[in-house]
């Protein structure tokens, strides 16, 4: 499968990000590995195997309902681009 | 050009758990801005989320008190979207494998029943809270809700008005209340609706483009919602337009919906299965459990309060709509045994005492054992009926203990029929001129030398015992 110009704009743009014409050309040609492998996959005889999600047998993986402290939001907004009172503070939002 | 409406419901219900869905940070209400929040919450790189088993149990529950089939496999899958209210940038929801399936609640309006099917239930965690500040330009983010546990609870289109939907989310947050898992408070986000909506004129089989409303939380906006946007519809197809598929925003001072910018109506989502949770494999044995701790249902309430109770179908069913109002009756009723005595008090005092303090009924705090001494109180004549109504309203106020407060405070009756005996003589002997008129033949003085009697028994007698000795007394003058 061919990833198209519109394509890397669209997902850019799901992304909020703003891709230079380079990066968009290494971008696309990336993703264009990763979907011809699937396309790889997608050759083998999978008739009456069932889908799974994980690698691993493992399931019922619980944790039971008993509160523990949270963290210092001093720690927590430590590395964020901006903070104030508390709290992230991020470009204006329609909310 | 006449239409049908055809209306469909995605209802978000936060779970009443201590923590949130895959951390233990707790999910109290309020809190400063980030004191709620961990590494986990705030999606940090290199953290892993595990789930809190009370969800799924929670999960359970709701789908077998709305007849859902309980699925046994179940996954999570990522909802990718980029927002600042979700710090990972994706949402941990179900969405091929979602807990519940192929449920129903029945509704009755105007006296037609009616099932509204549910499609699915699933869990997922909420969003985080945005707050822009008109000073600096900035949105502030604060992530204390983030990662809270929520139910989606998507219904089929089935309903044609706005008292269905009513009628549908009524009965949706007395069953989530009953069975504990919400407190369903809708002023706090707690429960909160998306509508989506379509019309088609009459005669047309294929349904009508249609648009959401999302995050409206109350009955009465959802009601005004729909309303609203109907007519919109409406107007637009009558006047030439076209509907767009689109999500608007419900703006309740104005009565009007609003088209969000089409860059964030861009929904694509690209769910993928979510690597970092395993798969959650449900047993016979645990929906077993969960089916038999299950508390009465409030249909199947109301049947055994007509039957074993014998009380007024109207006051069974304000009674058994709501939680907080059957914890009053079952806890006082186990007290006194006297049901249609605890259901009168509770349609006439209970509830005039919550609106004349603008209380919310899940908001009553007295215990109700009191209700049940009061009652008894009254039964065994230590107190009439007009000291009781006092005694209660000290009791909803100020959650007194009906018998201490009776003690302490002198009220019990006078049971000494010579005392009592004492008080209509005299009363008899003060007022010759009102004697005079009854033995005239006016029977309404009677009621005022009674009167007269309470009066100066500070109303602390049986107004019956008081009404038999002065018509003996009268009889004597
Ligand atoms: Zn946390």
């Amino acid at each position: 499968m061919k990833i198209t110009d519109e394509m890397i704009d669209y997902i850019g743009a799901l992304s909020r990000l703003k891709l230079q014409d380079e990066e968009k050309e290494s971008a696309k040609e990336e993703m264009e590995k990763i979907i011809n492998y699937m396309d790889i996959l997608g050759k083998l005889d999978t008739e009456g195997v069932e889908a799974m999600s994980h690698a691993f047998p493992v399931k019922n993986v619980f944790r039971e309902d008993v509160v523990m402290p949270s963290t210092d939001r001093e720690i927590i907004t430590a590395n964020a681009p901006k903070s104030k009172d508390g709290s992230f503070v991020v470009p204006k939002t329609i909310g | 050009m006449e239409f049908l409406t055809t209306l469909g419901l995605e209802v978000h219900c936060e779970l009443s758990t201590a923590t949130k869905i895959f951390c233990s940070c707790t999910t109290e209400f309020g809190g400063e801005p980030n004191t709620h929040v961990c590494e986990i919450c705030t999606g940090m790189p290199g953290t892993l989320p595990v789930l809190n088993k009370q969800v799924v149990e929670y999960a359970i529950r709701t789908g077998l008190a709305t007849n859902c089939e309980i699925t046994q496999y179940n996954k999570f899958d990522r909802k990718n979207y980029f927002y600042p209210d979700l710090p990972k940038a994706y949402q941990v929801s179900q969405l091929y494998l979602p807990i519940c399936q192929n449920g129903h609640i029945d509704i009755e309006v105007n006296g037609v029943k009616k099932a509204i099917r549910i499609k699915e239930i699933h869990m997922e965690e909420d969003a985080g809270k945005l707050i822009h500040d008109e000073a600096t330009g900035m949105t502030m983010v604060d992530y204390n809700r983030c990662g809270v546990p929520l139910l989606e609870i998507v219904s089929e289109p089935d309903f044609e008005n706005g008292e269905e939907v009513i009628a549908y989310l009524t009965k949706l947050k007395s069953i989530l209340q009953y069975i504990g898992v919400s407190d369903c408070k809708m002023e706090q986000g707690s429960l909160r609706a998306d509508v989506n909506l379509s019309v088609r004129p009459i005669g047309q089989t294929e349904l009508g483009t249609r648009t959401e409303m999302k995050n409206i939380n109350s009955f009465r906006a959802i009601a005004r919602a729909i309303e609203g946007e109907r007519k919109r519809q409406i107007e637009v197809i009558t006047t030439g337009g076209k509907i767009i598929q689109e999500t608007r925003r419900w703006d309740d001072n104005k009565g009007e919906s609003f088209a969000m910018r089409s860059k964030e109506n861009a929904q694509d989502y690209r769910y993928f299965p979510e690597p970092d949770l395993v798969p959650v494999e449900i047993s016979d044995e645990w929906i077993e459990r969960v089916k038999g701790e299950l508390p009465e249902l409030p249909e199947a309430k109301k049947t055994r309060y007509l039957e074993e109770y014998k009380l007024p179908e109207y006051d069974v069913e304000i009674i058994t709509g709501s939680k907080f109002l059957v914890d009053i009756f079952e806890k006082a009723f186990e007290v006194c045994g006297e049901a249609k005595e605890v259901s009168n008090w509770i349609m006439v005092e209970v509830l005039r005492m919550a609106t004349e303090t603008a209380t919310d009924v899940e908001d009553i705090a007295f215990d109700a054992a009191n209700l049940g001494k009061l009652i008894n109180l009254v039964k065994a004549k230590v107190i009439n009926r007009g000291t009781a109504k006092d005694v209660f309203e000290k009791m909803f106020t100020e959650n007194v203990d009906p018998e201490k407060y009776v003690k302490e405070n002198g009220l019990e009756m006078m049971n000494d029929d010579g005392a009592v005996l004492a008080i209509v003589k005299s009363v008899i002997e003060n007022n010759p001129k009102a004697v005079g008129e009854f033995k005239g033949g006016s029977q309404k003085v009677k009621a005022f030398l009674v009167g007269q009697c309470m009066k100066q028994l500070k109303g602390k007698a049986d107004p019956a015992t008081v009404n038999v000795l002065m018509a003996e007394e009268l009889e004597k003058v």
